[in-house]
């Protein structure tokens, strides 16, 4: 089985650390792993903001990076979720196909396709869980809070293999953070109110760290707790699931 | 008048912000909805297949509306029903004045109705010499504010117990200062039973529209449209064309979902079904388009039409919550109101799709299954495409499709200070990127993880070497 490392742009630029623990610990976990070099982005913010026509350059690299690969995996799930849900391509239809349907957030890699049990993993903290969106209701990484089904929960499952990790419970399971894309400056105010109550969720609920699948929504929050001066970090959750191998 | 709002929804939005106490409250007063929504459900072991089965229902009504709506007229006819058709808002507000006119009426008592505000039917009547009063308690509040209802179900729910206490000191003498919610509704039900005595003609809006018998069901918890209709020599009932059932035992399935999903009540308080007019009096029934037929024909959103304006999207959308109905400048707010005003008028409405940030929790709460948020994405699509863009975003989102489409670019980017810093739209470093009046970025790196696997793999080749 070969894997193909994906780490989404900003991820590469701002958090190489997250980006590197999911490739560790990918490689200790027995998986051959490659990263294509020459990827840039799954062109997610044009899309989202109406340019899904100029998307076409993005996907066409995407499934030249990555077409060689059995998996291709990313620690970002909403960069997962728009390959899934738009890669396309004309001239290449069964090649975005496979790329569709081979790619996978690290969680669901984890659970779903290693099938891992457990982790030698420690993180003597108390940390709250922030449930991405896409992960949550595009990837379903978890139960969503709105529906009359069965919990459960991919992350979580995860993180209570790492010892002496104590997570903390929220008032609002699941509610959005309010990243967005490129809603985060064009909303501003809605954002960042949106940001700051999620914020205190957690820091109420007594959390160290604010984990997540995804590094966009991090980013905001990260943002909102330096203003404030909060002790409170953002950590990704590969970067907790690597911790102390 | 109403209010004029010309500014668009983040504008409207962040003006609504800066009393944060107040939007705590709000968001609190909408999320403790929810939650009542989310335990009522719960008490419901079928409850997705209740979901599933609206939204079947709701497929084939918009799919066979054409043979449903003549099915319907048929059996209003035949119970003794004046039917009326109304291609449009005007086309709508004149048959209703026309109604009034014909009996030497000046005076007309509505209750909750979404589709005459979108017609803006008082406004309307007003001009032409006729008063309305709204007998919904929440629309009353908004009409003596001369405001537009900020939510389809909960009219005034941005406004405080002390805020409307003070309107009524204003507007109907009650004492200054008194704001206990019960002696408020008092002096509302004593204003409001005198206008049921007097008034001769009542509106009500339509819940849902039997195709099978042609009667129709109007659901209210103040029973104010029953108490309007039942005094009224005229009775009137403005639907829009998609509130059809098929058959009577399809309510078994709606009226199940509608107060759950709306207030999490197990149903409304009344659920009333009208079929004939009584002995002596005159009942009407206005079919409106006003843009249905038109939203029908585009695929993508179609499915829109199968709202029973619950308003739970409303309820769970963190961005309504935090930033008020009023917000989004039009009668249906919140992420229904977004997909559905686009429809309407592409270029006013264009900023809607993107008050949002596509959390995809109003398609896991809507009692027909829309899929909203996916809708939102696509709305976003067709406004750009038809050009409805700022020219500011169109050119960054053409230089950041370059720049990616390219990995040689990227990189050099990448390198040369962090090519990102200057053109991804929530990091770019200036005092004018909206991200720092409130965020820091984080610090950039010494080398990006390409850097740094590049480097890893060259020392492990020379290792090998």
């Amino acid at each position: 089985m070969t894997v193909g490392l994906f780490i989404p742009c900003y991820v590469n630029q701002f958090y190489p650390d997250a980006a590197k623990a999911t490739l560790q610990l990918l490689r200790k976990l027995g998986v051959n792993v490659a990263y294509p070099l020459k990827q840039t982005c799954c062109g997610q913010p044009m899309a989202n903001s109406g340019f899904e026509n100029l998307t076409q350059p993005c996907d066409d690299l995407f499934i030249e990076n990555f077409s060689s690969f059995d998996y291709i995996v990313a620690p970002s799930a909403s960069c997962v979720l728009h390959i899934k849900d738009h890669l396309h391509s004309p001239q290449n239809a069964e090649g975005a196909n496979k790329i569709r349907k081979g790619i996978y957030e690290l969680v669901e890699f984890l659970t779903d396709v290693l099938k891992i049990e457990k982790l030698d993993a420690v993180f003597p903290h108390k940390v709250g869980l922030h449930h991405s969106c896409h992960g949550l209701r595009g990837l379903h990484l978890s139960q969503m809070s709105e529906l009359n089904a069965p919990p459960f929960s991919k992350p979580q499952q995860l993180l209570s293999m790492v010892r002496e990790l104590e997570q903390v419970s929220l008032d609002r399971a699941d509610e959005c953070c309010g990243f967005g894309g490129t809603f985060c400056v064009a909303e501003e105010a809605v954002s960042v109110k949106m940001g700051k109550d999620r914020v205190t969720d957690h820091t109420k609920n007594g959390a160290e760290y604010i984990t997540s699948s995804d590094l966009s929504c991090l980013m905001h929050l990260q943002g909102i707790l330096h203003r404030n001066k909060s002790a409170v970090k953002v950590i990704h959750i590969a970067e907790i699931l690597n911790a102390g191998l | 008048m109403k209010k004029e709002i010309k500014k668009d929804h983040a504008d409207l939005a962040e003006a609504f912000i800066r009393d944060e106490e107040r939007v705590d409250w709000h968001d609190g007063a909408l999320w403790f909805i929810r939650e009542k929504r989310d335990r009522a459900s719960k008490q419901i072991p079928e409850w997705e297949a209740l979901r599933e089965a609206a939204s079947a229902v709701k497929s084939n009504v918009i799919s066979n509306l054409h043979a449903y709506l003549l099915q319907f007229e048929e059996n209003l006819i035949k119970n003794g029903v004046i039917v009326h058709w109304a291609d449009n808002a005007e086309e709508h507000n004149e048959i209703v004045y026309s109604i009034l006119k014909a009996k030497g009426l000046n005076q007309l008592v509505k209750s909750k109705s979404m589709l005459t505000e979108e017609c803006q039917l008082n406004e309307y009547l007003h001009e032409r010499g006729i008063e309305v009063i709204n007998s919904d308690l929440g629309e009353y509040i908004q009409q003596i504010d001369n405001e537009p209802p900020s939510h389809i179900v909960l009219p005034c729910i941005h406004k405080r117990k002390e805020e409307i206490g003070e309107l009524f000191h204003t507007h109907l003498g009650t004492e200054k200062g008194l704001s206990d919610p019960t002696l408020l509704t008092r002096v509302a039900r004593k204003h409001l039973r005198n206008v049921f005595i007097t008034r001769r003609a009542a509106l009500t809006g339509v819940n849902f529209a039997v195709a099978e018998t042609g009667e129709y069901v109007v659901c209210t918890n103040e029973g104010n449209a029953d108490m309007g209709a039942h005094l009224s020599d005229v009775q009137i009932a403005s639907m829009g064309l998609e509130k059809i059932v098929p058959q009577k035992k399809h309510l078994g399935i709606f009226l199940r979902l509608l107060a759950r999903s709306a207030t999490g009540q197990p149903i409304t308080i009344y659920s009333s079904h009208y079929r004939k007019p009584r002995p002596g009096q005159e009942m009407h029934l206005i079919l409106v388009n006003a843009g249905r037929t038109n939203q029908l024909k585009r695929p993508d959103f179609r499915d829109s039409l199968k709202c029973i304006k619950c308003g739970a999207c409303m309820n769970t959308c963190p961005v309504y919550r935090k930033s008020g109905g009023l917000s989004y400048h039009n009668t249906i707010s919140g992420p229904i109101g977004a997909i559905l005003a686009p429809n309407l008028d592409m270029k006013k409405h264009a900023d809607l799709p993107y008050a949002s940030t596509l959390c995809g929790s109003c398609s896991n709460v809507c009692p027909v299954k829309i899929n909203i948020h996916e809708q939102l994405y696509k709305w976003r699509q067709v406004i750009v495409k038809e050009g409805y863009a700022t020219q500011t975003k169109a050119l960054g989102m053409k230089a950041m499709a370059w720049t990616f489409s390219s990995p040689a670019t990227f990189t050099t980017a990448g390198k040369a200070g962090r090519w990102f810093l200057h053109n991804i739209p929530f990091v770019v470093n200036n005092k004018f990127n909206p991200w720092y009046k409130q965020r820091d970025m984080p610090e950039g790196p010494k080398e990006s993880f390409s850097e740094w696997y590049e480097r890893e793999e060259k020392k492990k080749e020379q290792q090998h070497t």
